[in-house]
């Protein structure tokens, strides 16, 4: 039981490194992606632990959530590419001072 | 008939309007309009009075409630007029001098552009009047009153293009307002004492009230009069008022708006019933005017301030009387209406002389005018008689009866206004001397006329009122018609019969005549105004100090205290406000470095800020 908890935590640390330290939008979304992922897997687990389908239910959830928020990411990430040729999360900061 | 006592109003209310908004093509004839409003309302008054002389004593007073102005909770006030014996007089000396004063004006004005506003300005203000005299209500009453001072302001100011006179219209106006204070103060108390403003409402129930009640609303009332009437210590924009057109003069500052302070206090004898120390005071006010202003009149050597002096001092008289109590009102309304014609004559007189004196008013530059002007001089003589009292006409019997009043109630109060009648007689041969005798001292263009026929014929009509004024009086007419107004009248016996109070009075006149003519009269009057004279000539000529008296104890700590409320409102509340804005405004630029705009920045706050949230998720749990 705590392989599995402990493979989500690793999981979830990579991709919140991930998010935070690389450039490269795909690499961003990525690592979105690898979190949401770990915290499924951390439902999964529980859910087997106790014994109900509450925590799978959950993870649905989470699968669904994430496969429209991959079609609206992706969407803005190829249009930001196709604006400025780049696809560098630190060159869209307009909103600075 | 008496349905339609409202169109007294509404002849003239209605013309001005008309005048007001029609164009310029009415420049033409605009005065006529004007003048046969006034004429209409004159002759529908005559109708209506002619109506009350045909009903019994007690059935005289007729109330027309015309609509509910407005009405909240308790607080409700009628539209309403009343047309009784004091009222029906006001409406026919106003009416009537007014429409005198139209024609007049139609000479007058003559060669003014902007005489139809004139003539507008002058319906306004006989409207406002008819309105202040006629109201059953306090709040009616104080409509037109205000109305009477916006006609007075814009009349005053009418040559606007001089300094002088806007400043002057300026000061009637603000000076009135101290006494409209007194008013709307006396209109709150009467509300809250009694529940209502209707004037028979609040005479009837304030002898009932405190003592204390009456005498509040007494001076209250007293302190407005003051301001309308010109009574010290709010006499002083009257002098200056008379930088309006002299029709103006004779209308407002003489005959009819400065009476509506005296028409006030005898329309609340039942308040000044009630309370001995507001007569008191309004004797007091009344007799000090008198005095102030006859000093004044003494001094001046400007022909419309003079008279602006004895018309202070007259209402003097009337105040005094009306101050007296049941026996002085009707004497007051007497005085009141016999000074109305003889002072109009005169002030028409005087504005007669100035237009064939190319406006000069200097009464240096007068003299010998009695040859020039030959019916301006009879008509300006008989007025002259008229006031100083000269038996048989107008003046004599009116004041005689104040005077004899005055001695029966106190007297030193008696002898004051013996002195005052003595000092007017004085002024008034100064004036005349001055004026019409003597020899030319005309300045080199000058070339008097006789004023055409249209000034000269109101002259003649007012000139014979002025005589024939003192026939109101004969079988004590006027006493008996104002009885269910004011009240029933008291005789007092004297010591000595009227007639020796007549023949002492003729003879302190005759005395101040006397003065009069050996100083102005019989000996050469100097070109120019001496510069070397008493201190007591100096303070008539500056008003008694009226002005520095205001100016030291009103005017400049009131600009003081808004000076400090200026410093302390920019200084103290505006920097209270702007700092607080502007140390707002230091934070915020201080906050605004931590949006970077880089995404990582906002997902390490994400991150920072669910790792926190978890961690006291845990310390609550554990």
């Amino acid at each position: 039981m705590n392989e599995y908890l402990a493979l989500s935590m690793i999981l979830f640390t990579i991709g919140a490194v991930g998010v935070l330290v690389r450039r490269n939008a795909i690499i961003v979304f990525m690592c979105v992606e690898l979190m949401l992922n770990a915290t499924n897997l951390a439902l999964v687990s529980f859910s087997r632990q106790h014994g109900n389908l509450d925590g799978q239910l959950a993870a649905f959830f989470v699968m669904v959530v994430a496969a429209a928020e991959v079609v609206v990411g992706l969407a803005i990430i190829v249009s930001i590419h196709r604006a400025r040729r780049s696809v560098s999360v630190d060159d869209a900061h307009l909103l600075n001072l | 008939m008496f349905d339609y006592v409202w169109l007294l109003v509404a002849f003239p209310a209605a013309g001005a309007a008309l005048l007001l908004t029609w164009g310029k093509e009415s420049d033409r004839f605009g005065h006529l309009i004007a003048t046969v409003a006034s004429a209409l309302s004159f002759v529908w008054g005559l109708v209506l009075f002619i109506g009350l002389l045909g009903r019994d004593g007690d059935d005289r007073s007729i109330t027309d409630s015309l609509f509910t102005w407005f009405s909240s909770g308790a607080f409700h006030v009628e539209m309403s007029l009343v047309f009784d014996p004091l009222s029906a007089l006001f409406v026919l000396l106003i009416t009537g001098v007014g429409t005198l004063i139209h024609v007049y004006s139609i000479g007058y004005m003559e060669h003014d552009e902007r005489r139809r506003r004139f003539f507008a300005f002058l319906n306004l203000f006989i409207a406002a009047m008819l309105t202040l005299v006629l109201a059953g209500d306090y709040l009616v009453l104080f409509l037109g009153w205000e109305g009477v001072g916006l006609a007075s302001y814009l009349l005053i100011g009418f040559w606007q293009h001089k300094p002088s006179a806007a400043a002057a219209a300026k000061k009637a106006f603000v000076v009135n307002r101290v006494g409209d204070l007194g008013m709307a103060l006396a209109l709150m108390l009467m509300f809250a004492q009694f529940g209502t403003t209707s004037i028979q409402l609040v005479n009837d129930s304030v002898g009932s009230a405190s003592a204390g009640v009456a005498t509040a609303l007494g001076l209250l009332l007293l302190l407005g009069a003051c301001g309308k009437s010109a009574q010290v210590p709010l006499q002083s924009w009257l002098l200056d008022a008379m930088e309006g057109p002299t029709p103006v003069s004779a209308l407002i500052h003489a005959a009819t708006m400065v009476t509506a302070g005296v028409y006030l206090v005898v329309r609340s004898s039942g308040v000044y019933d009630a309370s001995e120390v507001a007569r008191t005071a309004v004797v007091v006010v009344g007799l000090v005017t008198l005095l102030v202003g006859a000093y004044i009149g003494c001094a001046k050597d400007d022909i419309k301030k003079a008279l602006a002096g004895s018309t202070m001092s007259q209402i003097g008289y009337m105040m005094l009387a009306a101050g007296l109590g049941p026996y002085g009102y009707a004497f007051a309304i007497f005085h009141l209406i016999t000074h109305g014609f003889f002072k109009a004559n005169m002030f028409l007189g005087a504005g007669s002389v100035m237009h064939g004196m190319n406006d000069d008013v200097d009464m240096r530059h007068y003299g010998a005018l009695r040859k020039a002007m030959p019916v301006t001089f009879a008509t300006f003589g008989l007025g002259y008689l008229a006031i100083i009292g000269f038996p048989g006409f107008s003046g004599f019997f009116s004041k005689d009866k104040i005077i004899e009043a005055a001695l029966g109630e106190n007297l030193w109060v008696g002898l004051a206004a013996l002195l005052g009648a003595g000092v007017t007689a004085f002024y008034m041969t100064r004036l005349m001397a001055m004026t019409f005798f003597g020899e030319k001292r005309w300045r080199d263009e000058v070339h008097p006329h006789e004023s055409p026929r249209v000034m000269t014929i109101p002259l003649i009509v007012l000139a014979a009122a002025s005589v024939l004024g003192g026939l109101l009086l004969l079988g004590d007419w006027i006493t008996d018609w104002l009885e269910p107004v004011v009240g029933h009248t008291e005789h007092h016996e004297l010591a000595v019969p009227p007639i020796v109070i007549s023949l002492i009075v003729t003879a302190v006149v005759a005395v101040g005549v006397a003065v009069g003519w050996f100083t102005y009269g019989a000996r050469a009057v100097d070109d120019t105004a001496p510069t070397k004279v008493s201190p007591f000539t100096r303070a008539g000529r500056a008003d008694l100090y009226g002005d520095a008296i205001n100016d030291v104890v009103v005017v400049r700590p009131t600009m003081a205290l808004a000076r400090g409320l200026e410093w302390f409102d920019r200084r103290g509340l505006d920097a209270f406000a702007v700092g607080v804005g502007s140390r707002l405004g230091e934070l915020a630029q201080g906050l605004r470095r931590s949006q970077t705009g880089y995404v990582r920045t906002y997902a390490l706050g994400i991150f920072i800020g669910a790792l926190v949230l978890t961690l006291a998720l845990m310390a609550v749990t554990f």
